[in-house]
């Protein structure tokens, strides 16, 4: 942290002493003013004073009743695995009130228009950003760590002696912190998309009703996780805090681009203009250029509008490739570890196999299969494209791969139980010529709607980059994936088994 | 100082600046003005590199706005519309959370706030809440607040509009004062008598749109038909006013007064007076009938009003 003076000339003649700072004191200048100014606020003081000193011991005494209880009918297992859940339970309490800061901190300013003020001084966009993102963060963290302090103190000291794994309380603390960095990121998405305090209130409900979820989700875990005494913690919580963290910086980056000034004094009613709105999806759905010039018609569209949304997929599609590979192999991977071999039959009976194909060749069972693989394809990417849309693209690296590492992990074990890699290709290749190439389209594609407000174009605000992402992503799939879908749906129902059955006889 | 070339702003369809280009010398004052939605707060954002303008440039206080926004704000005191204060602080705390945001040591800045708040008669409300004070004693804050960092360049949006008189005539001696020291104002206001005691160059904006830009003197030879003068008398006007006919042209009357117009004063009141003698009519005052800012004002934008109009009748 640099520390610079320069004085600077006045027209005066006067020469006033001017102190250089980094970024982060900067921004500590607003994070103090903010600290303090919520300590005036009784609002704030009164929950974060109950919450970090009555909440523990209330906590405390639940869990020694309910422990004493459970003794007595020998589930002392679950009596103890409560501690740690009341322990998160004592944390997450006076961080959720994080959120009602973030709220009045971000949106509150801007509805009693002191932000303005602050925009026209030279702090920069990251610093007013940062001041305020650790301001709404450290009252409730100190209350989280106070609460969690006392807790400990009484489950360890007290009646009930409790001796956790330090690995379970770093975990927990880890958890703590990443939730309330989740809920403060997503209050300052939120703040962006409102100006006033009621509307991000109702709006919030999409991050606390998610927040809960996981928490409930964690204290299943804790319960129920064959690893819970585990020297190096719950392998499952493990993956939650590096999920939370990827998800955190993701919309730490969204709150960033959105934290700027234009966005900030842009937006000033909160009114939904639906009719608009369609039509600039619209307006990109058949744009055929930057400048978003119409396709003069369908042939057109094909012709010069698809080529120009999948352009702007090469870097998507290009990481697509690379994830999909990683998994296949990491599937193959795992297959050749013995804990996870399946018993197949060593020497192969293709003439049975055969027979079952043989079934696929009446009309009727085509049908029904054409039907199930077009639903089972239409769903996934569904999915995928909702969940992409709220997880800011992390879902599309989720959900697809998984259809990989299960390919690549069904290579291994034919390969180990001495199949012939020409079956494997030829149950694949028919239909996946088409498949594989549609499902890479179609995961860039919802990856790049999902990740589009972290890191929107250029002179475009995050809204109107999600605009162009969505008319971007109708079109793909309308002009692409769908007819891809129908084709390869149509080939594995048909020409798949019949290729199949023809390999084993 | 302050130079803007075609400063132009959209928001989606509608542009709020369109080619705005004005240029503020150092120890100057320019008043903006213009009716509610004109563009004025837009083109002070866009001085203060709050918002990108879509074309155009500008350089303020040497700076300029799109590549050096820190320097710009460093460099600029806004008073804002809404002022924004933060109610729960005292006085004294929030003029040092600025002055710190400006880098300035905390004896000077402390010593800065103690000098400016006696300056606006606020020295005894330094330890109080903001919450507490007045309308008038919370502009007065927010100017300071402005002026905390001794700014180059002031941009003033509506300065004096809560205040009472003796807190208005403060504010303004402040600005004359700093006027002295090379400061560059531009002061945004709808009260066009403040302006006319403090500027030097009027701008009227409208739709955006700066439709008039000089001295009150400039603007009113420009804008302002022929002057008009008034001739009060001792008694009746015996048949004057037909006596007059021909030599100017009479607008209003009155039992013992008439105004008239005429291009050239120099010739034509001499003779209006010898006129006055023939009849017996004793001449109390002949004096021209000043032009307020406001006559001025309203000229311009009736013009610009009529002009939008033939135009948009030409494109029917």
């Amino acid at each position: 942290m640099t520390t610079t003076t320069s004085p600077t000339k006045n027209p005066s003649g006067n020469y006033i002493e001017r102190t250089r700072r980094s970024t982060l004191s900067n921004a500590l200048i607003v994070t103090r003013r903010e600290v303090r100014d919520s300590f005036r606020d009784w609002r704030i003081v009164a929950p974060i004073i109950i919450l970090t000193l009555v909440f523990p011991g209330l906590a405390q005494y639940l869990a020694q009743q309910f422990a004493g209880f459970l003794e007595g009918y020998g589930a002392t297992i679950i009596g103890e695995r409560t501690i740690p859940f009341l322990l998160m339970i004592v944390g997450f309490f006076p961080i959720s009130i994080s959120l009602v800061i973030a709220l009045e901190t971000f949106v509150g300013e801007k509805e009693r228009r002191s932000l303005e003020p602050l925009l026209s001084t030279p702090l920069t966009n990251t610093e007013l950003y940062i001041g305020k993102t650790l301001s709404a963060m450290i009252p409730p963290l100190i209350a989280s760590f106070g609460g969690m302090m006392l807790y400990l103190l009484t489950a360890l000291t007290g009646e009930l002696a409790w001796r956790p794994q330090p690995m379970l309380l770093v975990q927990i603390i880890l958890l703590t912190i990443v939730q309330a960095l989740v809920m403060i990121s997503g209050a300052v998405v939120v703040s962006s998309q409102t100006t006033s305090t009621r509307a991000a209130n109702l709006l919030a409900s999409f991050i606390i009703i998610p927040m809960t979820l996981i928490i409930n989700g964690e204290s299943v875990i804790m319960f129920i996780a064959p690893d819970a005494t585990s020297p190096s913690g719950i392998g499952a919580l493990w993956a939650i805090i590096v999920a939370m963290i990827v998800v955190a910086i993701l919309l730490l980056r969204v709150g960033s681009t959105l934290f700027n000034r234009e966005e900030l004094l842009g937006r000033t009613i909160d009114s939904i203009n639906l009719g608009g709105m369609f039509k600039r999806i619209l307006k990109w759905t058949i744009a055929i250029n930057d400048e978003c010039s119409p396709a003069r018609n369908p042939l057109d569209w094909y012709r010069r509008a698809i080529p120009y949304s999948l352009r702007k997929l090469k870097t998507p599609i290009a990481l697509t490739i690379a994830v999909f590979v990683t998994a296949f192999a990491l599937g193959f991977m795992v297959s050749q570890d013995p804990a996870w071999r399946i018993s197949l039959p060593e020497a192969p009976s293709y003439d049975s196999v055969s027979d079952t194909f043989a079934l696929f060749s009446q009309q009727s069972l085509q049908q029904e299969a054409l039907g199930l693989v077009m639903w089972q394809n239409a769903r996934v990417l569904l999915l995928t494209l909702i969940l992409s849309i709220f997880s800011l693209g992390v879902a599309a690296f989720v959900i697809p791969p998984i259809v990989y590492a299960i390919l690549g992990f069904l290579l291994g074990q034919l390969l180990l139980a001495g199949y012939d890699l020409s079956l494997f290709l030829a149950a694949i290749l028919p239909h996946g010529i088409v498949e594989i190439p549609m499902i890479v389209i179609a995961t860039a594609a919802m990856f790049r709607l999902g990740a589009i407000p972290t890191r929107p174009p250029k002179r475009m605000t995050v809204g109107q980059a999600w605009t162009m992402a969505l008319g971007d992503t109708i079109k793909i799939a309308l002009g692409v994936i769908l007819p891809m879908l129908i084709v390869a749906a149509l080939l594995e129902a048909y020409v798949t088994p019949m290729v199949i059955g023809q390999f084993m006889s | 100082m302050i130079e803007t070339e075609n400063l132009t702003k959209d928001f989606g369809q509608f542009r709020a600046v369109d080619n705005v280009t004005l240029k503020v010398e150092p120890g100057e004052v320019l008043a903006m003005l213009g009716p509610n939605g004109a563009g004025k707060t837009t083109t002070v954002r866009m001085m203060t590199s709050i918002l990108a303008p879509t074309s155009g440039h500008a350089r303020i206080a040497g700076y300029d706005i799109l590549t050096e926004p820190e320097y710009v704000r460093e460099h600029v005191g806004v008073l804002t519309e809404q002022h924004g204060l933060y109610e729960r602080m005292n006085g004294l705390d929030y003029l040092d959370f600025f002055g710190e945001i400006y880098h300035l040591p905390r004896q000077i800045r402390r010593e800065r706030a103690t000098k400016l708040m006696t300056q606006f008669g606020l020295e005894a409300a330094l330890k109080k809440r903001v919450g507490e004070y007045s309308k008038g004693m919370k502009q007065k804050l927010a100017l300071v607040r402005a002026m905390i960092h001794d700014p180059r360049v002031l941009l003033l949006d509506e300065p004096t509009s809560a205040m009472d008189p003796q807190s208005a005539k403060q504010v303004r001696d402040a600005i004359i004062d700093l006027r002295k020291s090379e400061r560059t104002f531009l002061i945004t206001t709808h009260n066009l008598t403040e302006a006319q005691l403090l500027a030097d160059r009027i701008a009227i904006i409208r739709h955006g749109r700066i439709i008039a830009n000089g001295t009150l003197d400039e603007l009113a030879q420009h804008f302002v038909e022929q002057p008009i003068m008034e001739l009060r008398v001792n008694g009746a006007l015996n048949g004057l006013v037909a006596d007059l006919d021909g030599l100017v042209t009479v607008t209003k009357h009155g039992p013992n007064w008439l105004q008239y117009q005429t291009c050239d004063p120099y010739t034509v009141n001499p003779q209006v007076l010898q006129r006055c003698t023939g009849l017996g009519v004793a001449v109390v005052t002949l004096s021209p009938i000043t032009r307020t800012l406001e006559d001025i004002y309203l000229q311009v934008v009736a013009e610009d009003e009529a002009i939008a109009q033939n135009t948009n009748g030409i494109a029917q």
